[in-house]
């Protein structure tokens, strides 16, 4: 029963703090409350027994992901003043889109049949590093080696992106 | 030790399946709203963040890892997308010296 009610307290916390994403007017105080929104996501990660998915949430996004993004923000020197700002016609426009968006797909949701599971899982190891290892490296192994391609191409495209052009031409 | 999955102590599928819905609605409203293009690109974060939620949710509920598998590629997707987006947005900010995404209407011939 305890736990219960910590996951639906968790699952608040979630939603509000994207919410403050959203909302808040200094970027940089967007980028706070999006760490945080991370944070929580990764708490919902732990009840969930997704214990190495959680640290790695963690690392990647809170850790890795945000400094980029508030090193980026900070090396711009964006204040609150040259914020762009959308007119009143789009705020308007865009909270009836996601409003009907939402209600669309929660009223789906509402009448699902989620499969029951088949037979009870006895061990709840299944988020621990072994286990993900072992199919990460097995099952998985092809998505694996063509995500190091993925990632080579962005190396490279990020560093001949941000050289200036100067540069390039000499 | 091994907790007990929460599904066992009363918690339903559903809510998991309302919880990522409404984290992307949140997602999508601040990318159609904002016109910070990096706010524009932490929303897509937030989207792609609840996506993995449901994955880790019905992994658990159904006691396969290959979801948890699913997030890691998610994961090195967003990265990647992140680096690229950041460096194309310091080279807007270079020539147009703003960050408004309004800028890029200028690619219009």
């Amino acid at each position: 029963m305890s736990i219960e009610i910590l996951v639906y307290i968790l699952g608040g916390l979630t939603v509000g703090s994207a919410l403050m994403v959203v909302l808040s007017k200094h970027p940089i105080r967007s980028v706070m409350y999006l760490i945080l929104t991370f944070f929580l996501i990764s708490a919902n990660y732990i009840m969930l027994n997704a214990q190495f998915v959680a640290i790695v949430n963690m690392m990647v996004y809170a850790g890795a992901i945000m400094v980029l993004f508030l090193f980026v923000l900070m090396l711009l020197n964006l204040s609150k003043e040259n914020e762009p700002k959308s007119s009143l016609l789009v705020k308007i426009a865009s909270a009836l889109a996601g409003g009907s968006l939402l209600l669309v797909l929660v009223a789906a949701i509402k009448d699902i049949v989620v499969l029951q599971v088949a037979e009870k899982v006895t061990d709840n190891a299944s988020g621990l590093v072994q286990n993900l290892g072992h199919l990460l490296f097995t099952k998985y192994v092809l998505p694996f080696e063509v995500s190091s391609i993925l990632f080579i191409a962005a190396i490279v495209g990020a560093v001949l992106l941000a050289k200036r052009e100067s540069q390039i031409i000499e | 030790m091994i907790l007990a999955t929460v599904f066992e102590s009363g918690v339903s599928i559903q809510f998991y399946l309302i919880l990522a819905t409404v984290l992307f609605v949140i997602g999508a409203l601040g990318v159609m709203t904002r016109r910070n293009s990096i706010i524009l690109l932490m929303c897509i974060e937030l989207m792609l963040n609840a996506a993995n939620l449901l994955l880790v949710a019905f992994s658990s509920y159904f006691g396969k890892a290959d979801g948890q598998i699913f997030v890691f590629f998610i994961m090195v997707v967003a990265a990647a997308e992140a680096t690229v987006g950041l460096s194309i947005l310091v080279m807007a900010y270079r020539n147009a010296r703003t960050v408004d995404v309004g800028i890029f209407n200028k690619l219009k011939g």
